[in-house]
C-alpha cells in the first residue's frame, strides 16, 4: 500500500478565523480503499480540516495533491470535480425541501426537454435508501419533518450514491440506532472493497478501531500523529486524543 | 361533518392554504356584493379588478423568489415608475422621429426596452447585494430613492402622453381585449391545457408506481378547472362594451354601427400577460433547476452552497428577473393610463410584498407559491375596490390594509405551527 500514490494528500494545511489557529499545519493521507479516522476533542479542528477538502472553507495556505496531482478546490462545486463527497456534521439539508429533492441537489435529474424530473429522483431515492435504511418511507415530507436518524440516512444516501472517489463522513452515525449504525458500517466495508478511500471523523474510539485502517489525531488544531490501528491500543488512541501523547514503540506518521 | 370535509379536502390533495385564500377573497366579494346590491358581483367590475390586478400581480410572481431566498426588493414601484417614464417618452419623444409616428414596431420597441431595463437594473442590484454582500433592503431601499429621482430627471417632470396606440392595448380598455371569440377559443384551450397536463402527471406518476389520486378526485379537480377557466371567460364576455367605444371600434374596422348593436369586452390583454407570466413563473418555480435552487437556497443558504449552487449568481439572477417582471408590470400600467406622470407606480412596492405575503410566502424564506401571490394581489386589489366602491375615503382605506395585513401573516403563522410546517 505505501508504494502507491495517496488518493488523497494533504500536505501543510492552515487556517485561522480570527486569530484562532483552527487547523495549524496540518498533513494528513489517504489511499485507495482505505478508512482514516480522524479522531479529536472538540473543537480540535477535524470538521475544519475535512471542510477545506470538500471546498466549503479556503486554508490560508497548504497543498491538496489529488491521485499526486495539485488540486485547486475553492469552492464545493470544485470538490464534486474530483469525486468528493461530503457528509457534513450539519447534515447540510435544505429543510424545506423533501428527501429526493436534497438528494439530487445541485445535480438534478431532468426530462429530455430540460425540466426536473421529481418522478425519477424520487424513484430512484427509493431504491437507495431501501438499501441503507429500509424503514424509511416520508418520501413526500419536506425533511424538517423527518427524524435526526432519518435525516442523518439522507445525507448519507446523497453522498454515497454519485459514484464517490473520496468519501468524508463528519460523525455519521451520531443520531443512528443501532441498526442503522451496523448498516453504516456494513456499508464502508462494502465501499472499501470499491476501492474508494473514507475520511471518518468519530467520536467513538471502538467504531474506529473496528472500522479504519489509520488514524490521524488533532488536537488543539495540531496533528499529534497518524497511527496504524493494528498497532495500537484504546488506550495509546485515547492518550493521544486527551493528552496529545504519542504512543512509545510505534511508528507514528506525521 | 368536519372531518368529512378534511376527508374530502385531503383526498383531492388540495393546499387547505389554497382554499384559505379563495375562501377569504369569496368572503370579500359577497361582502362587498352585498353593500353595494350587487355591483360588486357585476361583470363590469370583476373585469375592472382583473385587470387592475395585473401589473401588481406580475410583480408579485417575482417578489415571491426574492423573498422566498431571504431578501426584499422595495424598488420595484419606483423601478416600475422609472421604467415607465422612459419608455412613454421613447414613444412620445424618441421613436415618431427614428422610425415614424404609429410606426408597427413601436410597441414592440417599447416592451423590449421596458424588460431589457427591468433585467439589467434588477441584475445590478442582484450584484451588489450577491457579490458585495450589501443587504437587499439596502440596496433596494438605495434604489426606490433613485429610481424615483432618476425618473423625475428622464423627461424633467414633465407627464408623457399619448402613448402609442397599440402599445395602450397592453393595459387593457375596451380595446385592449382579446374580445368575444378569440376569448372563448382562449378558454377553450386553456382548460384543454389544464386538463391535458393533469392526466399526463397522473400517468408519469403511476408509471412510476407512486399512488395517485383517485379517479373520482381526479375528475372533481379536473372539472373545477375547467369550469373555473370557462366560468372566468363567460363572466368577462357578459360585460358589454360602451356605445361610445363601440362606435369608436366600428368605424376603425369598417362596421357600420346601428343601434342595438351589442359587442361584450372578452379577456383582457393584461389579464393574458399575467396567466401567461403565471404559468412560466409556476414552471420555473417547479420544474426547473433554477426554481430548485432558489427554494434550496432559501430553506438553508449554507446546505445549497455546500451542494454547489453557485448562490451570489443565484442572486444576480433572481433580481434580474424581478427586474424584468417589473418591466413587464410598467408597461401594463403606463398602457392602462395612456400617461406617465411622476407619480407612477409610488407604493407599489408595497402592494407588491403585501401580495406575496398574504399569498403564503414565509419572510423567512423557503415557501411561497405563485399561484398565492397572483390571488393575494387579487385579495388585496379586491378589498381596496371594494372599500372604494363603498364610499370609504382613501385614508381609512389604507389603514383597513394595513390591519388586514398584519392579520393575514397573523393567522399563516398560527396555520403553520398546526400544520407543523
Ligand atoms: N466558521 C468559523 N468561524 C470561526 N471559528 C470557527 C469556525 N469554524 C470553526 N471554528 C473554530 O475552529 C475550531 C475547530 O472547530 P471544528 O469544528 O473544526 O472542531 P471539531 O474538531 O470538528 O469539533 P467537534 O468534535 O465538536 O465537531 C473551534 O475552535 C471552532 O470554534
Ligand atoms: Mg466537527
Amino acid at each position: 500500500m505505501d508504494k502507491q500514490t495517496p488518493l488523497v494528500d494533504m500536505r501543510d494545511i492552515h487556517i485561522s478565523f480570527g486569530g484562532i489557529h483552527a487547523v495549524d499545519h496540518v498533513s494528513v493521507d489517504l489511499y485507495p480503499g482505505e478508512v482514516v479516522g480522524l479522531l479529536g476533542h472538540n473543537g480540535a479542528g477535524k470538521s475544519t480540516l475535512i471542510k477545506i477538502l470538500s471546498g466549503a472553507y479556503q486554508a490560508d495556505g497548504g497543498e491538496i495533491y489529488i491521485n499526486g496531482e495539485k488540486a485547486e478546490i475553492h469552492n464545493p462545486r470544485d470538490a464534486r470535480k474530483y469525486n468528493i463527497e461530503t457528509i457534513y456534521q450539519t447534515l447540510a439539508l435544505a429543510d424545506n425541501l423533501d428527501a429526493a429533492s436534497n438528494l439530487f441537489l445541485g445535480r438534478e435529474l431532468v426530462t429530455p426537454i430540460g425540466t426536473v424530473d421529481d418522478d425519477a429522483m424520487e424513484a430512484e431515492t427509493r431504491k437507495i435508501m431501501a438499501k441503507l435504511n429500509p424503514n424509511f418511507q416520508k418520501f413526500a415530507e419536506p425533511v424538517s419533518a423527518l427524524s435526526g436518524g432519518q435525516r442523518q440516512s439522507v445525507a448519507i444516501a446523497r453522498a454515497v450514491y454519485f459514484d464517490a472517489k473520496i468519501l468524508i463522513m463528519d460523525e455519521p452515525t451520531a443520531a443512528l440506532g443501532p441498526h442503522e449504525t451496523q448498516m453504516v458500517s456494513e456499508l464502508i466495508q462494502q465501499l472499501k472493497t470499491q476501492g474508494i478511500g473514507i475520511f471518518l471523523i468519530s467520536h467513538d474510539i471502538h467504531d474506529v478501531m473496528e472500522l479504519c485502517d489509520r488514524a490521524s489525531v488533532m488536537k488543539n488544531g495540531e496533528l499529534v500523529g497518524t497511527v496504524d490501528v493494528n498497532d495500537v491500543t484504546d488506550d495509546d488512541l485515547l492518550g493521544m486524543i486527551i493528552l496529545g501523547k504519542r504512543p512509545e514503540g510505534v511508528t507514528v506518521q506525521g | 361533518m368536519q372531518n368529512q370535509a378534511k376527508n374530502l379536502i385531503n383526498k383531492l390533495g388540495l393546499d387547505p392554504r389554497l382554499l384559505g385564500m379563495i375562501g377569504a377573497l369569496v368572503a370579500i366579494w359577497v361582502v362587498f356584493g352585498i353593500f353595494t346590491d350587487g355591483r360588486f358581483l357585476s361583470p363590469r367590475n370583476f373585469f375592472n379588478l382583473s385587470v387592475q390586478t395585473a401589473s401588481v400581480a406580475v410583480m408579485a410572481t417575482g417578489m415571491v423568489f426574492v423573498i422566498v431566498t431571504r431578501h426584499i426588493d422595495l424598488s420595484v414601484g419606483s423601478m416600475l415608475g422609472f421604467i415607465g417614464m422612459a419608455v412613454a417618452a421613447l414613444q412620445v419623444q424618441v421613436l415618431p422621429d427614428l422610425v415614424g409616428l404609429g410606426h408597427w414596431s413601436v410597441w414592440i420597441i417599447a416592451v423590449i426596452a421596458a424588460i431589457l431595463m427591468g433585467a439589467v437594473l434588477g441584475a445590478f442590484q442582484g450584484w451588489i447585494i450577491g457579490y458585495l454582500a450589501v443587504p437587499a433592503f439596502i440596496v433596494t431601499l438605495g434604489g426606490l430613492l433613485v429610481y424615483r429621482g432618476a425618473m423625475w430627471w428622464v423627461t424633467e417632470g414633465q407627464t408623457q402622453a399619448p402613448l402609442d396606440t397599440t402599445f395602450r392595448l397592453l393595459g387593457g380598455g375596451a380595446e385592449g381585449t382579446l374580445g368575444e371569440s378569440l376569448s372563448w377559443i382562449f378558454g377553450i384551450v386553456a382548460a384543454l391545457a389544464a386538463v391535458a397536463l393533469m392526466l399526463l402527471s397522473r400517468r408519469n406518476k403511476a408509471n412510476h408506481g407512486f399512488a395517485v389520486k383517485p379517479a373520482w378526485a381526479e375528475g372533481i379537480l379536473l372539472a373545477i378547472a375547467a369550469g373555473g377557466i370557462m366560468g372566468f371567460v363567460w363572466i368577462m364576455n357578459s360585460y358589454p362594451i360602451s356605445k361610445g367605444a363601440m362606435k369608436r371600434m366600428t368605424k376603425a374596422q369598417g362596421i357600420e354601427y346601428t343601434d342595438g348593436m351589442v359587442w361584450n369586452h372578452g379577456v383582457a390583454i393584461p389579464v393574458v400577460i399575467l396567466l401567461g407570466v403565471a404559468i412560466v413563473m409556476t414552471v420555473i418555480a417547479t420544474r426547473t433547476r433554477f426554481g430548485r435552487y432558489v427554494y434550496a437556497t432559501g430553506g438553508n443558504p449554507e446546505a445549497a452552497e455546500l451542494s454547489g449552487i453557485n448562490t451570489r449568481w443565484l442572486t444576480v439572477k433572481i433580481f434580474a428577473l424581478m427586474g424584468a417582471l417589473t418591466g413587464i408590470a410598467a408597461v401594463i400600467a403606463s398602457a392602462r393610463l395612456n400617461a406617465v406622470d411622476v407619480g407612477l407606480g409610488t407604493l407599489d412596492e408595497l402592494r407588491v410584498i403585501a401580495a406575496a405575503v398574504i399569498g403564503g410566502t414565509a419572510l423567512a424564506g423557503g415557501a411561497g407559491t405563485i399561484y398565492g401571490a397572483v390571488i393575494g394581489a387579487l385579495i388585496m386589489q379586491s378589498l381596496q375596490s371594494g372599500m372604494a366602491s363603498v364610499g370609504v375615503d382613501a385614508p381609512l382605506q389604507n389603514i383597513v390594509v394595513g390591519v388586514v395585513l398584519v392579520f393575514a401573516v397573523w393567522v399563516d403563522i398560527v396555520y403553520r405551527r398546526r400544520a407543523g410546517a
